[in-house]
């Protein structure tokens, strides 16, 4: 009924309504109607209700690197089908064309307020940011990278966990991103890691929770079990929190919720205390 | 209750029948020695037929055999003197993960498994194998005390995932598995895994991180379970042996992923039909791999254990 509704319209008329669309954006957490000139400049944040959309990973970048100093890498690791697993390969072209990106993780080097970084951030757009081989190996170079040149790592995570589509190579990575962790600790290069939404299962159980220090966005999604998962095996009523930022740093898992807008400087501020002085 | 799955029912049959002469002779005195001969025969071929047959879908279901052996009944086989060591110094003792010290072959070693229970009541204390954040807590107590006193790991992999409740979450389920991960890889002294039954994505990997991971030949490894997989892919947890096919789950997959490093044979029949058989051979692989293990130095070993899993993935380089 809707679609022949818009049918009967002009093209100029559909375009006047796309620009109005494209003017207005409605926010997922109160459902207000926002200005999206407004929703774009308060960094995709609800400027009623505070409540953090989902950033792409090269508008987080543009948040937190210093203007035109982030360098890419690795860029050429993306994700093949190892297990010709059923509908794989399409999605992999799906997430693509969605994300704009050739994998779920971007990462490169650049400077926080003057301060030389690794930095990897994921894109929720890529197939929930899921962790197969390649974004595993990607998160492995980083931090191998970070290991290397001394610079500290800054890994903002969004993601539904491990990539089903590529079985046990995808659990694997776990281990493999926790190991090139453990390279870390022992070499004492600090590494940061913060949990946006969501983050969950897999890369939750792995390299996002043993940073120095853990910072989440509010309201972030951050969890073990899927909510279908964890609704099943309730024993105990969730507290309405359950699975948040707020729960997880209630529960002593995460150092410090940090909104958006503030991000940055209290990277910087963190940075300054493992390099500076 | 004995549990006698679908593609198991033509054994169990002739199991009845050889079971019934043998009655026969012992109450009636009446020789049918020829007659049980050519049944156990033909048990034995259909055996052989059957699991030289079997589906991903029919290994999830023998991992899961509520008969299968299970950490325990491997200890009480393969090692001396086990003095069980409760509790994380943290919080409690979780009963989904047991361990202690033991000796293997005159040396003595640290032993840490998963356990799922026999009866309802041991499974729920035991929670059926799903270990809370206390559970790899212990867990990771025990691997730091035989480092300190320099005795090698060996761990029992057998879950169907960890505890996804509120209380597991609340303690840090995932802070205490990534800690484990990153832990293990550094440890000093040598570890083997055996994954004897379920290998269930994160809850297994837990304890699983290792220089040399066994696994018997009718054990699962997976990143989810086939109905979780099912139920993502197809909405329909029912086309569960579908999803087991595409996960590439069994112990042969993982062998050829390099998950693996051997794979570990069952008695005919799987480690169900002769558990005390199915420990002697786990043993004699422990044994295999143990002492070279025991012979590197310790920054081999170390090395060499991160270049294991630092090498685990398959990815494309992508043409720019």
């Amino acid at each position: 009924m809707q679609r022949g509704w818009f049918a009967r319209r002009s093209r100029a008329e559909e375009l006047a309504l796309d620009e109005m669309n494209d003017a207005w954006v409605k926010c997922n957490g109160c459902q207000q109607i926002l200005f999206a000139r407004d929703f774009e400049r308060n960094l995709k944040v609800c400027n009623r209700c505070g409540h953090h959309h989902r950033l792409p990973a090269r508008e987080r970048i543009a948040l937190l690197a210093d203007a035109d100093t982030f360098v890419e890498r690795d860029v050429e690791v993306v994700s093949d089908d190892p297990l010709g697993f059923p509908e794989y390969a399409d999605k992999l072209s799906k997430g693509k064309a969605n994300s704009g990106l050739p994998e779920a993780m971007v990462t490169g080097t650049c400077t926080i307020s003057g301060i030389p970084i690794v930095l990897a951030v994921a894109d929720f757009a890529f197939m929930g940011g899921s962790m197969g081989s390649a974004v595993g190996e990607k998160v492995a170079r980083a931090m191998e990278h970070a290991l290397e040149t001394k610079q500290p790592i800054v890994i903002c995570s969004t993601s539904g966990g491990a990539r089903m589509q590529e079985g046990l190579l995808s659990l694997m990575q776990m281990a493999k991103t926790c190991a090139a962790a453990a390279k870390l600790q022992e070499a004492g290069v600090p590494y940061i890691s913060v949990l946006t939404d969501p983050t969950m299962a897999g890369v939750l159980a792995s390299y996002a929770s043993v940073g120095d220090v853990v910072i989440a966005e509010p309201g972030a999604l951050v969890g073990f079990a899927g909510q279908r998962v964890a609704a099943q095996a309730q024993v105990v009523k969730p507290p309405p929190n359950f699975q948040t930022a707020e729960f997880q740093l209630e529960h002593g898992m995460v150092d410090i919720v940090v909104p958006r807008k503030e991000l940055k400087h209290t990277l910087y501020r963190l940075l300054r205390f493992f390099t500076g002085g | 209750m004995r549990t006698v799955l679908d593609f198991e029912k033509p054994i169990a049959e002739l199991d009845a029948n050889i079971e019934a002469l043998k009655r026969l002779t012992a109450e009636q005195g009446i020789d049918k020695s020829e007659e049980i001969a050519a049944l156990e025969r033909d048990r034995e071929r259909l055996l052989r037929e059957i699991f030289r047959n079997l589906t991903p879908w029919d290994r999830t279901l023998l991992a899961r055999h509520p008969q299968r052996p299970y950490t325990l009944d491997y200890i009480r086989v393969i090692f001396d003197d086990f003095v069980e060591l409760h509790g994380d110094r943290q919080f409690g003792d979780d009963g989904a993960i047991i361990g202690g010290m033991a000796w293997l072959n005159d040396k003595p070693v640290m032993v840490i498994g998963q356990q799922k229970g026999r009866d309802l009541k041991e499974r729920q204390r035991r929670n059926f194998g799903m270990a809370k954040p206390e559970g790899y807590r212990k867990a990771l107590r025990l691997m730091h005390l035989a480092e300190k006193f320099g005795r090698p790991v060996i761990t029992f992999v057998d879950t169907p995932a960890a505890d996804p409740g509120v209380e597991s979450e609340s303690r840090g389920i995932s802070e205490a598995i990534a800690r484990n991960l990153r832990e293990m890889i550094s440890l000093k002294v040598p570890i083997v895994s055996v994954v004897i039954g379920e290998g269930g994505s994160g809850g297994a990997l837990g304890i699983a991180v290792a220089d040399r991971v066994l696994m018997q030949e009718y054990a699962i490894y997976s990143v989810i379970p086939p109905e979780g997989c099912a139920a993502i892919l197809w909405r329909d947890p029912k086309r569960a042996p579908e999803a087991a096919e595409a996960l590439k789950l069994t112990a042969h997959d993982a062998l050829r992923f390099g998950v693996v490093d051997e794979v570990i044979e069952e008695p005919l029949g799987g480690a169900h039909r002769d558990p005390l058989a199915a420990a002697q051979i786990v043993k004699e692989a422990l044994h295999r791999h143990l002492p070279a293990l025991q012979r590197l130095s310790v920054s081999k070993l170390r090395e060499s254990r991160y270049e294991r899993y630092r090498n685990l993935g398959m990815w494309s380089v992508a043409t720019m």
